[in-house]
This record gives structure tokens, C-alpha cells and sequence, in this order.
């Protein structure tokens, strides 16, 4: 791979990247059962530069910002890539937001550029939000012919020929900037420096390097931390290959890892339990005798596999199992979400090692993995090379909130220095989430400080963000929780958002109020989705201000009512 | 060509089938996720499923936003 410590930024060590694997295989990308396109570095490199000459022309310039709403496809990569070689900042917004929640984080954070995709563009065009002054130049993939791109231009037409400048960027400066959250309330745009993905990219890869020849499928969305940083910049500083498909339907992905020889592949915890489903149900389906042998031979790999994973051998023990992941896989790759422990331990027992870790957008990508020396399914490893943690005010069980220092940690909250101020202290990263190490440094999680949620598919979810659709309920005052911020868990998993109602006097909660509020709730996607509501019987307390005083009503509630309350919705 | 309650009624009982709950359990206006007790990934296989059925191809993209039997019949009846 490079050596990363010789670059200040990420498009000068792309640019080095496209010109020393310049014949390799960077980019595959396939839609169901046919491939679209297969890019070398030197393809990938001339479908790249006529693209940041056009830009240039354009007036962007170094240091503006440009947003990519795009599901995961190679033009995701290639306009990236354009944008670090004009010097610009690159905004990944997450293609499944609506288009209102899209078009206010691109007004957020101010982007001179817009590249989506044609019918994100055509359903932002629809949206009462919608300004058509708002960004500079928009580029859109994939217009039908004579389509009405209001003002766009094709990405695929939007192209000048001659050399464009290479505008370098110092390490302090930002590449990205990247939401956490906030789509309703407060837009928590996490500005990550040039710094913060060479060093993460240098750690991460010090682990579970990449090479010429690995092949790392790519399904969680592109704009998602860990998917820039595993599928994208990593294996492009590696020469090694990405592979897109365009449908992340089942049947598709499982056909992938076959057809590819998939080497790594990152997860979500709900796509990870949907494959272990998927593999019991197969394995119910054995005979007596079969499934009796694959318990043997589970039981062996499991044996000669304790101290330390051995994919070669267990490829041996469990062929068939192999090969149904393409007989090259070495790791999957989760994070993002909690994952059961019973989950990565089905995978280790059968020799595919879940490489399980933690991190949050604030910290570049991850913070801890576990390095399989031994596997461990109860934690989420140990620290990153680089990467400083510490248990503050740790209670009698040694459980506190994790705080982190790391070359990785993000520079601020886009145009929130108090947030920045109250989140980065002294240097320190308060992550908001409750930890302890066990006596070999592994970190364990034991649930959160904050009122959020994290999704099986790895969406943060701040309750305040989603309060908004249930304003005006003909009741008296209502607000969201998370389950566990009210309830303390001291455990992650069991997340769920919960609907607290304060009814008028006299008020009786009746059929139409809750299909007002299913209604309602239909309005989010479905990640969103309230999941539960409880009525409650005191008015909530409230600032001088009028917000609500979210602590003391939690507590309140918490030392009044158990959580079995909380009907379903 | 069928109407759209032909449509509507075809992914009920199809959907039914596929996971395996009885027929009259589930409504045009349920939400699907809650009802088939569902993820997303489940909910893309059923949608294989049903254009495999109707002979249409829908992208994934099609189904953002969509939670309720009634708004998926309508975007098939679309294609058909």
C-alpha cells in the first residue's frame, strides 16, 4: 500500500494510487445479474479528470463544498475523487432520506455542488423546500432521454477536455463533511479532515490490510463512515478492488459473493442476522445424518480455531460453507449498531470471523476492533493503534462514558461551536456512550448516556429530529424517548422509540388519536418509526424557555412506571 | 389487464404466503413492516417475489418510503 505518511491529503494519495495500480481492477459494478461496468485505475482516472476539469470551469474551487446523493455505483467514487482533485469538500448525504430531509442538509451545509441521482433530483424538484438558486451547479446520473432535469446537467455528458489543476489540501483542512443526524432538529454536520482519514485509513489497514487482487463488496451506503473509509479509500491506497451492486436485495448479494470471490465485506447487524437466518434455515433443512456431520465438523473447526481464527483450515473443515460466500471471504466486517454476540459467534464457529468494532461518525470511522487474537463476541475489541480511551467517572462496576483522543477525531460540528465545545473537551471525544475494559483491554458497551437510538442498520435516531411529525396531536403535550435512556438498560439491543402523551383533562386516549399517530408515524421512514407510546399523567417540566426538561422527565417517568407500559404502536 | 384491486388482492395473498401468516390477517392498509413483523432485507425478498408474479421489474429505490399493502399495489399497477 502507500506509505500514508508522506501525503497531506486524500486526493493526492488517490492520485498516486490511480498511477501505481494503473491496470489493476478498482471498481465492478453489477445490477442484479448483469455487470454494468468494470474499471481499471487508469479507466477510473479518465472518466475522473475531464469530470474536475468541467468543475473547475465551473468555478468550483478549493475548499467549496460539493454534496453526492447517490446509491452505492462507481460514479459515487469517480465524482468523489473529482472533488478532492479540485480541492473541495465532499458532503455524502444518505440516498434513503426524503427529499425535504436531503435538500435541508444540502442548504445546511451550504454545497456550491449538487451530484444525485435523476429521480432523487426529480422528487428534490417536487419538494416545497425546493429553491432552484439554492446550489450553483447540479449534476444528475441517469436521466431518461428527454427528461426535464430542471436546470441540471447529465453527469455522464458534464465533461471538458485539457488537464485540470491538482489543488492540494493541507491535513488540517476538511475533505468531508458528514451528518450524524439531525434531519429535523439540529443538523449535526461532523467536519472530518484530511488528517482524520489518513490516519484512520493507516490504522485500520495496519489490522486487516488490503492488496492487489482483494475484493471488497460494497453495501452499505457509500456516505456512511465505514463504507467511504472500507470501500473507498482503503482499498484504493491498497490497489485493490471495489465491488457495487446496484440492488441489495438477498438473493442478489448472496449471488455476489460467488461470482466475485468477495474478500471482505462490511455489515450492518440486521443484514448480518438476516444471513444467519438464512444459514439456519438451510441447515434445518439437512438430513439427520448431514446436519449431524456438519455439527461435527462445526465442533472441530470450533476447537481448532479457539485462540485464534485459521480461515485456511476452516475453509478445509467446512467447505460447502465456504463456498456459498465464494470461497475467498476472510472477514465480514460489522459495526455501526450493536451486534447479538450469539450472531458473530454463529459466524466464528463456523470459520468466518466477524470482525466486530465501535466507532461514531465524530471519530472518523471506528475507534476499537477486535483483532481476533483471540476472537471475542462479548466486546468490541481493543483500541485502535493511535486511539486513547478512557472510562470517565466509572461507577462501582467500572462502567463510565467512553471518551476518546485520536488523530482521527473530527475537527468540529459544522457552525456549532457550543455543541463542538460541549462534545470535544480538552481533546477528548465524549462519546455519549457507557463502557468498561475487561482486564485483557477489551472494550465492553453497556448501553447509552444520550437520548438516541442506534438502528440494526446502523441509523442514528435522535428523538428530538423526529418530534416534529407529531406536533399538533390533539392532545396536550407530547415528546419522544429512547427506551433506554428513560429505562437504564446498561445493556445495548431492545431499542426502541417511544411516544410519551400528556392527554387534555378529562382527555380518554381512544381509537382515533391512535390511528392519528400510526398515521402519522407512517410519515417517517421506516427506520424512524416510533414504536411505542405510553400515557402519562403530569405535565411535563419545562425551562423557562418552554423546552421540555428531557432528564428530569425521564426520570420521573422511570421512578413511576416500569417499562412493560409502553404499549405497542 | 387486471384492475387494481386484482393487484391489491394478489400481493395480500401472495405475501401471505410467503410468510406464511393467514390471509385475513392482513389489510390493504397495514403497514407490512409491522404486521409480517419485518425488516427491510425481508421486504425487498417479497418484492422479488411479487415481480417475479407480475412480470415487472422494480428498482429497489421503489420502495423507500413505501410501508402499507394499499401504496405497493399501486406502484406495480403502474408497470403493469
Amino acid at each position: 500500500m502507500l506509505n500514508l505518511d508522506q501525503y497531506n491529503c486524500l486526493g493526492a494519495a488517490l492520485r498516486d494510487a490511480l498511477d501505481r495500480w494503473p491496470n489493476e481492477t478498482c471498481l465492478i459494478e453489477s445490477d442484479r445479474n448483469r455487470e454494468k461496468s468494470r474499471l481499471t485505475y487508469s479507466d477510473f482516472k479518465d472518466l475522473a479528470l475531464p469530470l474536475a476539469r468541467a468543475l473547475q470551469d465551473a468555478d468550483f474551487r478549493p475548499g467549496e463544498r460539493a454534496a453526492i446523493i447517490m446509491s452505492n455505483q462507481s460514479k459515487w467514487l469517480v465524482t468523489a475523487y473529482a472533488i478532492f482533485y479540485c480541492g473541495g469538500v465532499v458532503v455524502p448525504l444518505d440516498y434513503k432520506l426524503t427529499a425535504s430531509e436531503q435538500l435541508q442538509l444540502v442548504a445546511h451545509s451550504k454545497a456550491k455542488v449538487l451530484i444525485t441521482e435523476y429521480h432523487l433530483w426529480r422528487a428534490m424538484t417536487q419538494a416545497p423546500e425546493f429553491d432552484n438558486r439554492a446550489v450553483k451547479t447540479v449534476l444528475v446520473t441517469e436521466a431518461p432521454l428527454r427528461a426535464d432535469l430542471s436546470g441540471a446537467f447529465r453527469w455522464e455528458e458534464y465533461r471538458r477536455k485539457g488537464d485540470p489543476v491538482f489543488e492540494s489540501r493541507s491535513r488540517e483542512d476538511a475533505a468531508c463533511i458528514v451528518y450524524s443526524s439531525g434531519t429535523g432538529g439540529r443538523p449535526k454536520g461532523c467536519v472530518l479532515t484530511h488528517e482524520n482519514y489518513l490516519e484512520q485509513c493507516k490504522a485500520l489497514t495496519a489490522w486487516y490490510p488490503f492488496w492487489p487482487g482483494v475484493r471488497y463488496l460494497s453495501i452499505l451506503p457509500t456516505n456512511h463512515a465505514i463504507d467511504f473509509m472500507v470501500g473507498f479509500i482503503g482499498p484504493f491506497v491498497c490497489g485493490a478492488c471495489v465491488v457495487h451492486l446496484r440492488t441489495l436485495r438477498p438473493e442478489f448479494v448472496r449471488d455476489a459473493f460467488v461470482k466475485y470471490k468477495i474478500t471482505y465485506v462490511s455489515l450492518v447487524p440486521m443484514v448480518l442476522k438476516n444471513l444467519e437466518r438464512g444459514l439456519r434455515g438451510k441447515f434445518d433443512e439437512l438430513s439427520t445424518v448431514k446436519r449431524f456431520l456438519l455439527n461435527r465438523m462445526i465442533g472441530l473447526n470450533k476447537a481448532m480455531t479457539r485462540r485464534r481464527a485459521n480461515v485456511k483450515l476452516s475453509r478445509k473443515l467446512l467447505p460447502q460453507v465456504h463456498e456459498a460466500f465464494g470461497g475467498e471471504l476472510l472477514a465480514l466486517i460489522t459495526g455501526g449498531a450493536f451486534v447479538e454476540p450469539s450472531t458473530l459467534q454463529f459466524f466464528y464457529d463456523l470459520g468466518i470471523p466477524v470482525v466486530n468494532g465501535y466507532g461514531l461518525t465524530e471519530a472518523g470511522t471506528a475507534l476499537t476492533l477486535n483483532d481476533l487474537k483471540p476472537f471475542r463476541a462479548d466486546t468490541v475489541g481493543k483500541p485502535l493503534p493511535g486511539v486513547e480511551l478512557r472510562i470517565l467517572n466509572p461507577d462501582g462496576e467500572r462502567i463510565g462514558e467512553v471518551a476518546a483522543k485520536s488523530r482521527t477525531i473530527m475537527s468540529h460540528y459544522l457552525d456549532e461551536p457550543e455543541l463542538t465545545a460541549e462534545t470535544i473537551v480538552d481533546g477528548w471525544l465524549l462519546t455519549g456512550d457507557l463502557g468498561r475494559f475487561d482486564k485483557n483491554g477489551h472494550l465492553q458497551l453497556f448501553g447509552r448516556k444520550k437520548n438516541m437510538i442506534v438502528t440494526e442498520g446502523g441509523k442514528n435516531i435522535y428523538p428530538e429530529d423526529i418530534e416534529t411529525v407529531f406536533d399538533g396531536l390533539p392532545v396536550k403535550e407530547s415528546c419522544v424517548f429512547a427506551a433506554n435512556y428513560v429505562w437504564k438498560a446498561k445493556a445495548l439491543g431492545q431499542e426502541m422509540l417511544v411516544l410519551v402523551l400528556r392527554l387534555e383533562e378529562g382527555q380518554e386516549f381512544g381509537e382515533a388519536l391512535k390511528n392519528e399517530i400510526v398515521s402519522r408515524n407512517r410519515r417517517l421512514p421506516d427506520f424512524k418509526r416510533v414504536q411505542g407510546y405510553m400515557v402519562w399523567n403530569k405535565d411535563f417540566p419545562r425551562t423557562a424557555s418552554m423546552k421540555i426538561k428531557r432528564t428530569i422527565l425521564a426520570e420521573e417517568i422511570a421512578g413511576s412506571v416500569d417499562r412493560a407500559t409502553v404499549a405497542e404502536l | 389487464m387486471q384492475t387494481s384491486e386484482q393487484t391489491l388482492n394478489d400481493i395480500l395473498a401472495l405475501a401471505a404466503a410467503h410468510f406464511k401468516v393467514p390471509r385475513e390477517k392482513l389489510g390493504p392498509d397495514d403497514d407490512f413492516f409491522k404486521t409480517l413483523k419485518i425488516d427491510s432485507l425481508q421486504a425487498l425478498d417479497l418484492l422479488t417475489k411479487l415481480e417475479n408474479h407480475f412480470h415487472v421489474e422494480l428498482p429497489d429505490y421503489e420502495l423507500q418510503g413505501v410501508s402499507d399493502f394499499r401504496t405497493l399495489a399501486s406502484r406495480i399497477q403502474s408497470r403493469l
